[in-house]
């Protein structure tokens, strides 16, 4: 453990645009750790989701946007059900999250690419093709393995269809990407 | 009731794959009860959780694309969808775009803008209020006693209960209620709530080993034969997972996972292709004679 | 007229961002003002005397001092000018502390406003007139409203100081919440042997009437005089005949009663004694159950009784008490914690309130002072205690600290390692206020002592499994999430307004905070009063208190009311309504728009006036502005008096530019 510097380490910008773009204000945290407590995935955090929100309260933009939490939560709103103050935990740790994408941060490789790869999936097709999804994810990854032993399954139940449901506004959901892209942040 | 309650109906991409059996099934059901679905014109994906992600803004577009095509549709007093995310992105784009700021940038994002966000609800919440416990419990002709079923919500069908705005967020019931008017058992099940590894069964399929896994555990504990679920993908990593739950906790788990229209469906007396109960990877056989024969043996 | 004006520095607070120098010397150029200065602390023994001396020397007809709020220091001045041989309505007050220098920064504007107000001070002054307070007699009656510690003790200390007390208690014993508890803390004495003599000494005394089981229905009049209606509820059962034998009771055969002293973990009778040491030990009959009531069939208890006190059609009866005064002592009730879903909404039997776990603790309690869950009666093995449920809340509205909740819960730690040497308790809590005499110390205790584990941190969910519940929660401090498996669980539920504390309120025409607390008429300096004369607080009406706090409340409520009527008359406040008869036409508009019933109908020569009850107008001036005539007026908030204040401000040149 290292010592945190907290009047040199303090970053206002930060905590001021997660503040925004979350539109919750941090200081309404008292650490309870009822969000902690809730969490489903507190067992496979590096930082609890209660200690995230107190390292946003001291503006510690590095260790957060680096830690792998923020991949590893599911937006499962159980934080946010809960917390006394009313704070939506869960939407803090979604705009951290977009931070770090923003600044380049990925520390769940593997989540990262499977929701990028989704994402390229609607952009491509209009809908998920679930089928090219897998056979995608598993190539950027090179995680032959995944999931190997459900194929048979999964084919013999006709649950996988082998061609993209294209639609005919595909363009249009394309678009949605292309012009989000040149869109300016908000709280930027 | 005089007129059909009628909605939009927005069916979301699993149901063309991994979840074809709820999607047939839940169709079949609201058919069956007089709710009119009609589907969204040429509908896209809601972004799901990746899109929300990223930014709120790309995720309420991709959900707003489909808002505006609801537009186009007459007469539909909201939108209904079987899917507890895509509900959880229709409503919070449409609560998020109140705000005429966020709702400026999200329409400059689309080809055709959104007027006037439709209400959306699930088909969970269609059956319970429009149709009613009591309604459909007249109308069940193969009654399922003996059944004894774990009724699981999951995370976000009741969560966070602003957005939501339907049923008790830590102790639902509305499909209890439904179940019970089908004549099953519905076991207590104190996880009703408590998240099952959501769509982190390819790239950490340890978490959703643990967490589908603690599910199962609770519910066979309880007494469930069976489990009923409203979510695809809650259905997914406690049924097609299943076997990697056993074989990561080398548990012996054999509990069938239905869709809860599934069960509907049975006790309606619906058709059984349209129920798609072949599609479960845990064969439901067993648990379903082994209630007829509780109630047999009862009677 | 000769003026003399004061402007205050109050050290920096208000000397700091208003040029008081310059406030004195352009006010002093008003006309009437013979003499105007600064002074370092108006209210002060030396800033008193200046003002006393400025008078003699100046031969001043009145005083206008601009400092602080009214609120505070109106009656000190007050009492300066009449020192110094003035009438004390002859002194206005100019606000320019709260109204001025704590809201603005700019010393300019400051300057001018405070300019401004004492102004408007002064030309309210010109108008002033001598006014004459009128003196009336005292009921020296009081009464007390609420039977636990504080009421208790508030009604002891007056009764001994020889006053005659009604005491007014909703339920069919006094007692309170103290009554249920089983120990106190620090010092883990037995509750009910503390209070219980307590209890008997009310009872006894020769200057105390009970009335248990009642409930204030309205409150007239005024401090002094106030008519207070009681409603009496059927008891079903003659009290002035009943010896509280208990003979019914054994052979009720309605048992299933909801037994609310023992927090509903057990049944009782239809008929029946809320717990042994009751005051008053009068049995009394819940008609929702009462078979005869119910059914018209049984009557065992009518057959039974010796002294033949069954009143199966015993109606509510309303008394009027006179009394002069009034105590408040309402308490709290708990927070309905089934609104946490979370911890089972009340679904788990064996997750259950602190004051349930009192009674299992007690030895009058249901289960003879055996820990057992209520689910099976098993003895527990683990037992977790869950503090701040429905405290520091704001998603339940309830953002504040109920106060006594970390004592109470050390407290049922230590007893629990008393009872059952192989338990092991866990604590959950957000932090442990402990500031009392002893308090930190036996908390302390709890964790060095008696073993107790706490875990800092909230709890997030209770669910059962197998026989036993799941706990699972947060340990801040290892920075992780923990579960543990326990056998009983008791919530630390706070305290919250009682029910029905705001209807009271709006008897008593007190105010009361947006929880449903009472409020004081000053947070540090009148505790007790509030803002009605007359009315009194004791104990946690007035916000969450322990019994240490409650029982000085009462005593401090009651030397209050020694202080009151002490004199044999009181003063009325001169400003009140007052008709000019010349002008008044007898229309009765004033009649019907007074709030308070404090204008009649006289007749004057033959003709139809109104005229003011003078004790019991309150000065709202409501009547005044409802006077077609201009007839009505209230007393130093004359018209003229309100139009020389808007004159003096309106003929300021507006050199304000409105941004
Ligand atoms: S639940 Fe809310 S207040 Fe408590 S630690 Fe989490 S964010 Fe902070
Ligand atoms: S939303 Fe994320 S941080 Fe909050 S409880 Fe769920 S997984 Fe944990």
């Amino acid at each position: 453990m290292h010592t945190i510097n907290l009047t040199e380490s303090f970053d206002g910008d930060f905590v001021r645009k997660i503040e925004c773009e979350s539109e919750q204000n941090v200081s309404l945290c008292y650490q309870c750790g009822n969000c902690t407590a809730g969490c489903p995935y507190t067992f496979a955090y590096d930082i609890p989701v209660s200690q995230v929100m107190r390292l946003l309260q001291a503006g510690q933009k590095r260790t957060l946007l680096s830690c792998k939490s923020l991949w590893l939560c599911a937006t499962c709103e159980s934080c946010t059900t809960r917390c006394p103050n009313n704070i939506d935990v869960a939407r803090i740790m979604d705009v951290l999250r977009h931070e770090a994408r923003r600044q380049g941060y990925g520390s769940e490789r593997s989540v990262k690419v499977f929701w990028d790869t989704f994402l390229d999936s609607v952009k491509r097709h209009g809908r998920v093709f679930e089928m090219g999804l897998a056979v995608e994810y598993i190539a950027r990854t090179g995680r032959f393995w995944t999931d190997l032993e459900l194929g048979p399954a999964m084919l013999s139940k006709g649950k996988l269809a082998f061609k993209p449901h294209s639609i005919q506004g595909q363009a249009e959901v394309e678009k949605i990407f292309e012009r989000f892209q040149q869109q300016k942040e908000q709280c930027a | 009731m005089s007129s059909s309650p009628t909605y939009a109906y927005y069916p979301g991409c699993s149901g063309q794959g991994t979840s074809l059996e709820y999607e047939t099934s839940s169709r079949a059901v609201c058919e069956a009860l007089g709710v009119v679905l009609h589907d969204i014109p040429d509908w896209s994906c809601c972004g799901s959780t990746p899109a929300h992600t990223v930014d709120h803004v790309l995720s309420a577009a991709l959900s707003a694309r489909n808002l505006a095509q609801a537009e186009t549709l007459t007469g539909v007093e909201g939108i209904a969808t079987p899917c507890p995310s895509c509900l959880t992105n229709l409503k919070t784009a449409g609560r998020r775009m109140l705000d005429p700021q966020f709702k400026e940038r999200v329409n400059s994002l689309l080809d055709t803008p959104v007027k006037q966000p439709l209400p959306a609800k699930s088909v969970l919440q269609v059956l319970f209020e429009d149709v009613g416990p009591a309604a459909l419990k007249e109308r069940v002709v193969k009654p399922l006693a003996g059944l004894k079923v774990a009724p699981y919500y999951g995370c976000i069908l009741n969560r966070p209960p602003e957005v939501m705005e339907f049923d008790d967020c830590e102790n639902p019931i509305a499909m209890d209620r439904l179940l019970e008017a089908l004549g099953a058992e519905v076991v207590p099940f104190p996880l009703k709530v408590e998240c099952c590894g959501a769509s982190f069964g390819m790239p950490r399929k340890d978490m959703v080993m643990r967490l589908s896994g603690k599910l199962l555990d609770v519910a066979e504990d309880n007494g469930a034969m069976a489990m009923a679920t409203a979510c695809p993908l809650c259905q997914m990593n406690l049924d097609l997972r299943q076997s990697q739950i056993n074989a990561t906790s080398g548990k012996q788990h054999n509990m069938p996972v239905f869709y809860y229209t599934q069960l509907i469906g049975l006790a309606l007396g619906l058709d059984k292709r349209l129920l798609g109960l072949n599609k479960l990877c845990v064969n439901p056989k067993a648990a379903l004679q082994a209630a007829e024969q509780a109630t047999a043996g009862a009677a | 007229m000769k003026i003399g004006v004061f402007i205050c520095h109050c050290g920096s607070n208000i000397a700091g961002t208003v040029d008081v120098a310059k406030v004195a010397e352009e006010v002093g150029k008003l006309p009437d003002v013979a003499y105007s200065t600064d002074t370092m602390y108006a209210c002060s023994e030396p800033g008193q005397e200046g003002i006393i001396q400025a008078i003699k020397d100046h031969n001043l007809d009145g005083v206008v001092v601009a400092s602080c709020t009214p609120r505070m220091h109106e009656p000190t001045f007050r009492r300066t000018v009449e020192r110094a041989g003035l009438n004390r309505y002859m002194f206005e007050m100019a606000n320019i502390r709260e109204h001025v220098s704590w809201i603005g920064k700019d010393k300019e504007s400051n300057t001018q406003k405070a300019v401004d107000l004492a102004s408007i001070a002064v030309a309210k002054l010109t108008q002033d007139r001598p006014l004459i307070a009128k003196k009336f007699g005292v009921n020296k009656r009081v009464m007390v409203i609420g039977g636990g510690v504080a009421g208790i003790q508030a009604a002891l200390d007056c009764a001994d100081g020889g006053l005659e007390v009604v005491l007014v208690e909703k339920t069919a014993t006094i007692g309170g919440k103290m009554a249920k508890l089983d120990k106190t803390f620090p010092t883990v004495d037995c509750s009910s042997c503390i209070l219980g003599p307590k209890m008997v000494d009310v009872a006894q005394h020769p200057n105390i009437t009970l009335y248990a089981n009642a409930e204030v229905d309205s409150v007239k009049g005024y401090v002094g005089n106030f008519e207070v209606a009681v409603k009496k509820k059927a008891t079903y059962v003659d009290w002035t005949a009943c010896t509280g034998c208990g003979l019914c009771t054994e052979k009720c055969p309605s048992k299933k009663a909801t037994d609310y002293f023992n927090e509903k973990i057990a049944t009782t009778t239809a008929i029946s004694i809320a717990f042994p040491q009751a005051i008053p030990k009068k049995a009394s009959i819940d008609p929702e159950y009462c078979i005869k009531i119910t059914k018209d069939k049984c009557g065992v208890c009518e057959k039974l009784c010796p002294t033949k006190a069954i009143r199966y059609d015993m109606q509510d009866e309303t008394v009027i008490e006179p009394v002069g005064a009034i105590i408040a002592a309402t308490g709290y009730d708990l927070f309905d914690y089934t609104r946490y879903g979370e911890y089972g909404g009340g679904r788990y039997p064996d997750v259950i309130t602190s004051l349930q776990y009192e009674r299992i603790l007690s030895a009058s309690g249901p289960m003879a002072g055996h820990i057992k869950r209520p689910s099976d009666g098993k003895e527990p093995k683990n037992v977790v205690f869950v503090q701040c449920v429905g405290s520091r809340d704001k998603s339940v509205d309830r953002p504040y600290c109920s106060g006594f909740c970390c004592m109470y819960t050390a407290k049922q730690a230590i007893q629990t390692k008393d009872h059952l040497p192989d338990s092991q308790t866990y604590v959950f809590y957000m932090d442990i206020r402990a500031p009392g005499k002893m308090y930190d110390e036996f908390t302390r205790r709890a964790m060095e002592e008696y073993g107790a584990r706490y875990i800092r941190g909230r709890v997030a969910m209770i669910y059962p499994k197998g026989d036993k519940y799941i706990v699972r929660g947060a340990d801040t401090l290892a920075g992780t999430q923990v579960e543990v498996e326990a056998d009983l669980v008791v919530l630390a539920v706070g305290a919250e307004a009682a029910k029905g504390a705001s209807n009271l309120a709006e008897k008593l025409r007190i105010s009361y905070d947006k929880y449903g607390f009472y409020m004081e008429s000053h947070v540090k300096l009148r505790p007790v009063e509030t803002n009605t004369a007359g009315v009194f607080l004791a104990g946690s009406c007035q916000g969450p208190k322990d019994i240490p706090s409650s029982v000085a409340q009462g005593s401090a409520a009651a030397s209050k009311v020694l202080g009151l009527f002490s004199k044999d008359e009181l003063e009325s406040d001169p400003q009140v309504a007052s008709v000019d008869i010349k002008r008044c036409v007898g229309c009765g508009k004033c009649i019907e728009t007074c709030p308070f019933g404090a204008i009649e109908e006289t007749d004057f020569r033959g003709e139809p006036k109104a005229n003011v009850i003078e004790t019991v107008c309150q000065g709202c001036g409501v009547c005044t502005s409802t006077c077609p005539q201009g007839a009505i007026q209230l007393q130093h908030f004359t018209d003229n008096q309100i139009l020389a204040e808007v004159n003096a401000l309106c003929q300021q040149p507006l050199v304000t530019s409105f941004e």
